[in-house]
């Protein structure tokens, strides 16, 4: 049985490709193929995350992620949570369920907030495409003052919720 | 490339798994499909939903839009548009560029590609069903200020 509830979004837009349809065909037909590239975009990229995420679950001790990316982790941690984050390639919703699975296993919330900035915009494969296309300075100037912003926020935004996390990370 | 070496890795992993303990495989597999399936509903929804912002905010329209707008108006407008939309990178750097070369700001495009990336509120919700809107609202908040501060130090840089 599917439930309903959780597809409301879904069928509201639906809903509003349907009206659109009637008043403007053409616009309706370009949702569609806009829309089907999204959901290509997403089913080539998720498969493969969910299994890590499956397997880390399984297999990974919390104490290695603590050990490596947890409270006490320091410079090591940050570095980390960086160069995980740049390495990636994808939309960044698909850092989300990583992000849910560090946070199960102890990964200190400032790093969380480190690895979804680093992988927003500071992706390596990004920053070769930008420079490519828009010029070097342009990129580069972007890139570092994002990886000090990145910083500079993560350490912020984890002092206004550290004690909800840890609450969050007791449950 | 990368989702190439993705699925390499998912794959030798699960095959490493499996050779190990089926166990333990078949419950990661179970844990996967189960995560999937959770945050399906809610991804269906933002799909649908950037596919019609981004049909109806097409190229042509926001380069219309950066194009007539400067100064700090103009700032605030593509940042907004930033903000909302989800537009994959090999389309929006190719947009920038050839914005840039049609006369468009230096700071109007850096602070459009910086939300861009950074800022998402149509994927808010589904942010907000992993961290709690409290983080949600934090991050893209601060991301949004800090957009400005990027493309006020790239304009200076750039001039």
């Amino acid at each position: 049985m599917i439930r309903i509830k959780p597809y409301l979004l879904f069928l509201a837009v639906v809903f509003a490709d349907l009206i659109i349809f009637f008043f403007k065909p053409a616009l309706a037909a370009e949702i569609v193929s806009a829309t089907g590239r999204h959901f290509l975009q997403m089913l080539s990229i998720l498969p493969p995350i969910f299994l890590l995420i499956g397997l880390l679950d399984v297999w990974v001790p919390r104490e290695k992620f603590m050990r490596f990316m947890g409270e006490k982790s320091g410079v090591t941690g940050i570095a980390l949570s960086i160069l995980l984050g740049a390495a990636a390639a994808g939309p960044l919703y698909a850092a989300f369920p990583l992000a849910a699975i560090m946070i199960k296993k102890g990964v200190k919330f400032r790093n969380i907030l480190i690895f979804l900035g680093a992988w927003s915009t500071m992706k390596i494969p990004m920053l070769l495409f930008e420079i490519s296309s828009i010029g070097k300075e342009f990129a580069l100037t972007r890139w570092f003052l994002s990886l000090t912003g990145i910083l500079i926020m993560s350490f912020l935004i984890d002092r206004f919720v550290q004690p909800a996390y840890d609450r969050r990370a007791a449950d | 490339m990368f989702e190439i070496i993705l699925y390499i890795l998912a794959i030798t992993f699960l095959v490493i798994s499996f050779v190990k303990d089926r166990q333990k495989t078949r419950a990661a597999l179970l844990k996967a499909w189960k995560a999937f399936t959770g945050i399906f509903p809610a991804l269906a929804g933002i799909l649908t939903l950037i596919g019609l912002l981004l049909s109806v905010l097409s190229p042509e329209i926001i380069s219309g839009l950066l194009g007539q707008n400067t100064g700090f108006w103009g700032m605030i407008l593509t940042s907004v548009i930033g903000a909302i939309t989800l537009i994959p990178a090999f389309i929006a750097f190719p947009l920038a560029a050839s914005l840039l070369q049609s006369g468009a700001g230096i700071m109007q495009i850096a602070v459009f590609v910086s939300t861009l990336m950074m800022v998402g509120i149509v994927t808010a919700p589904l942010e907000a069903k992993y961290f709690g809107w409290k983080v949600v609202l934090l991050r893209n908040g601060f991301s949004y200020l800090f957009s400005f501060a990027v493309a006020a130090i790239i304009g200076v840089v750039l001039a």
